[in-house]
């Protein structure tokens, strides 16, 4: 990565990854990329985050579902609710859900993520963010 | 793709079920199949709103209709004309409460959310290992832009923000900055306070893991504004996640030209060093901390000097907390009059909370400066767990105090929290009910403040443990009333006289239940009795009639303290019995109490 050397530099590069935010790897389709981010922190981790992540991959792997990529974030500050996921379709809002087991990650695979139909389960948001 | 049109959301949090909306979502699952529409409409249950007092809540997709308090009979009404026929049901709409006016706008539905979330405001968004996501989300451009203001306009824009320490001490951010500025030196040091001490608070440790980038660009804005060119953390080594994901946004920060020299091609020099501490809370005081990241102990010493003056190797030093400095960004990008416009009139933004204790919803939050404790406790946090009744909320940690039922509708900012005998401390909030014993809790912070004295003063050293030695002895009964006038002069001496603010502040808890709960400290001195229930040295067990003489418990006892012929009532020799609590869990018909 070369240096960033201005702040209009630093604009163009926000602009350039803004649509497809760490999706680099995987190419030209973009925009028809499902995210599922799994929130490991500390906290997220220490309620089984870790597995669910795995168990997310080998799903995705077992499945051959070529259009979604799992990744992490930090704490969304649901602590009664860990392990937390986002799942994003694309062109659609984000969707949390709370205690992610692996039975729960396989329902919302076969269900959300493959068919678009939501379950049980979702945290709605109760925050406004910066824009708001 | 999805079948559905149209989704009913039902709160299955934990507030909400009490309130039978596991009942609500079958009654509508019901009225949906028998409106022949179970193949465009999804009944989903969700988990908590933050609205929990006006629960059960349901809303409608794709309308955004918010309903409040539906009860199972409701279902079928909303089925019938919302689902439908279109038309809101206008009874269980949301009513303003200052207008009165029904909500049903779905551009207006966002009343219920009491959260805001501005130091928190990637946390959980972004991949914290990945630069780019950071700057997608306008990471570094706050930089740039304060790059292309002079020093002193930096920090007055800081100080037009309001913006006040969140580690403890709340004070104003942009005058401290200015100080650091105005001390000429050949070298100065930005400092990012990452030692989180406090035993009920890790809002640093997730803004570390989760945004790490937002304090790194802080932590250069600043260097920029005072005129430093190095910055360290002081981060605990039991934080290994937040360390990695640190070192990793310091490396990559490097790499994209945004730490180092010629920052954004401009003049700017700064980078950052990680210093570890090994986790004792005195370290987090400023300059202790200071002490310890040279290599000696860490103890701390007297101010003035102020580290802005004479800090980190006798230069000055600007001394932030993570939190403090994940706000930082916010104000370049938005503008200082938007934060301002946020929280009170003397406490500006927002700020992160961990709620823990006997509360539904156990997380970490961010609420605007102003709101009431009513509405974290019933709203965000979900109310009292197992429907107890709300006594008391610690907030402060060791250095804090208790707010109770009648605080419940204060403004939650630094000044009020000080008015009402607490303290804003870090954003520890744990909650209590009514099995909370108070004088016990005083205990439990005596007993990490005694712990953690680093016994350099006498006043601390001594008095902390003379403090505990007082508590110890009221919780096993063994208190006089002389003993609270004891507690209450020597915490007034401690206070005045301890030479850094954790023992300035450790008499604090104590102070603030003895005002509160005095009646609690009088029941277990005179009465020998622990209201609620927590002291096991004052409880007995006892048998009652209910006894039918099965012998179970005396066959358990391990002190052999029960006696008893058969078919006979037993009796517990309180001499003998060592309170385990053994015999109560073996009775099968519930004769033995504890009180
Ligand atoms: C005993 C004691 C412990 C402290 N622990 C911390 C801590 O863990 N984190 C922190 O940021 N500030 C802590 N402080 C406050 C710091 O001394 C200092 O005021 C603060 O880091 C300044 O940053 P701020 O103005 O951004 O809040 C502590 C103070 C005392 C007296
Ligand atoms: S008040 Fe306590 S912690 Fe502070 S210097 Fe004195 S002994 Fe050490
Ligand atoms: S177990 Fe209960 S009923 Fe049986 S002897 Fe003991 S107290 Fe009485
Ligand atoms: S509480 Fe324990 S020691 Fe006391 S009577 Fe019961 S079993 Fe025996
Ligand atoms: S701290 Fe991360 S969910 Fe609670
Ligand atoms: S709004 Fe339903 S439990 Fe909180």
């Amino acid at each position: 990565m070369p240096k960033i050397m201005s702040l209009d530099e630093l604009k163009s590069l926000r602009d350039n990854v803004k649509n497809k935010v760490d999706l680099r790897e995987k190419g030209e389709n973009v925009d028809e990329m499902v995210v599922i981010r799994v929130a490991m922190a500390t906290c997220g981790i220490a309620s089984g985050a870790r597995d669910t992540m795995n168990f997310f991959a080998e799903l995705v792997r077992e499945n051959e579902l070529n259009n979604v990529v799992i990744t992490q974030s930090g704490c969304m500050g649901y602590c009664y609710a860990e392990p937390t996921v986002e799942v994003t379709l694309p062109g659609k809002e984000p969707v949390v859900y709370g205690h992610v087991n692996k039975e729960k990650a396989k329902e919302i695979l076969e269900k959300h993520i493959k068919s678009g139909e939501m379950v049980d389960g979702i945290i709605p948001v109760a925050h406004k963010s910066l824009d708001e | 793709m999805s079948k559905f049109t149209m989704h009913i959301l039902v709160c299955g949090g934990t507030g909400c079920i009490s309130s039978q909306s596991n009942e609500i979502v079958e009654q509508l699952k019901f009225h949906i199949n028998a409106a022949n529409m179970s193949e465009e409409v999804q009944v989903l249950k969700t988990g908590c709103f933050g609205f929990c007092e006006k629960g059960p809540v349901v809303k409608i997709l794709p309308d955004n209709t918010f309903y409040v308090q539906v009860t199972p009979e409701d279902a079928e009404e909303l089925v019938k004309e919302h689902i439908v026929k279109g038309r809101k049901v206008e009874r269980l709409l949301y009513s303003d409460p200052t207008t009165e006016k029904k909500v049903s706008d779905s551009k207006h539905m966002d009343f219920y959310k009491k959260q805001m979330r501005v130091a928190l405001r990637n946390c959980g968004f972004i991949d914290p290992d990945n630069i780019e996501e950071y700057i997608a989300r306008d990471g570094y451009s706050a930089l740039g832009q304060a790059l292309s203001m002079t020093q002193q306009e930096v920090i007055d824009e800081v100080k037009k923000s309001g913006l006040r320490g969140r580690g403890g001490g709340g004070f104003p951010t942009g005058l401290k900055w200015e100080f650091a500025y105005k001390n000429e030196a050949d070298q100065k040091y930005v400092v990012c306070n990452a030692d989180e001490g406090d035993p009920g608070a890790f809002m640093d440790r997730s803004i570390l893991e989760g945004d790490p980038h937002s304090v790194v660009e802080a932590m250069a804005i600043c260097g920029y504004a005072i005129g430093a060119t190095q910055g360290l953390v002081y981060i605990r080594a039991e934080y290994p996640l937040a360390i990695k994901r640190l070192e990793k946004a310091i490396k990559d920060a490097r790499e994209y030209g945004l730490l180092g020299k010629n920052i954004l091609g401009s003049d700017l020099e700064f980078d950052i060093e990680i210093k570890f501490g090994a986790g004792a809370f005195v370290c987090g005081e400023e300059t202790a901390l200071i002490h310890s990241m040279e290599g000696m102990r860490g103890e701390p010493t007297t101010k003035p000097p102020f580290p802005a003056a004479s800090g980190y190797w006798a230069k000055p030093t600007n001394v932030n907390n993570v939190e403090t400095f994940a706000n930082i960004p916010v104000i370049f990008l938005k503008g200082a009059d938007w934060f301002a416009s946020i929280g009170t009139e003397k406490s500006k933004g927002t700020k992160v909370f961990a709620l823990a204790g006997k509360i539904n919803n156990v997380g970490l939050i961010e609420v605007p400066m102003g709101i009431t404790l009513r509405e974290v406790i019933y709203d965000i946090g979900g109310g009292i767990k197992d429907g107890k009744k709300f006594k008391s909320v610690q907030t402060g940690g060791p250095s804090g105090g208790c707010l109770t039922e009648k605080d419940l509708d204060t403004p939650i900012d630094f000044d009020n929290l000080i008015a009402k005998g607490s303290m804003m401390g870090s954003g520890g909030m744990i909650v209590m009910d009514e099995d909370d014993c108070m004088p016990a809790v005083a205990k439990f912070y005596l007993e990490f403040t005694e712990e953690e004295s680093c016994g350099k003063c006498t006043p601390c050293r001594v008095g902390t443990k003379r403090l505990l030695e007082i508590l110890e002895k009221i919780t096993q009964g063994k208190g006089t009333m002389e003993d609270i006038d004891t507690l209450r002069e020597l915490s007034h001496v401690i206070k005045d006289t301890a030479l850094c603010g954790l023992g300035q502040t450790a008499p604090n808890p104590i102070l603030s239940t003895l005002d509160i709960f005095y009646d609690e400290y009088v029941a277990h001195i005179k009465d020998k009795k622990c209201p609620a229930g927590q002291c096991n040295a004052l409880l007995q067990y006892k048998i009652t009639d209910k006894c039918i003489g099965c012998t179970a418990c005396a066959r358990v006892c391990p002190t052999n303290a029960i006696s008893g012929a058969v078919k006979q009532k037993h009796l517990i020799d309180q001499e003998k019995c060592i309170k385990c609590g053994a015999c109560m869990d073996k009775c099968k018909f519930a004769a033995i109490i504890k009180e």
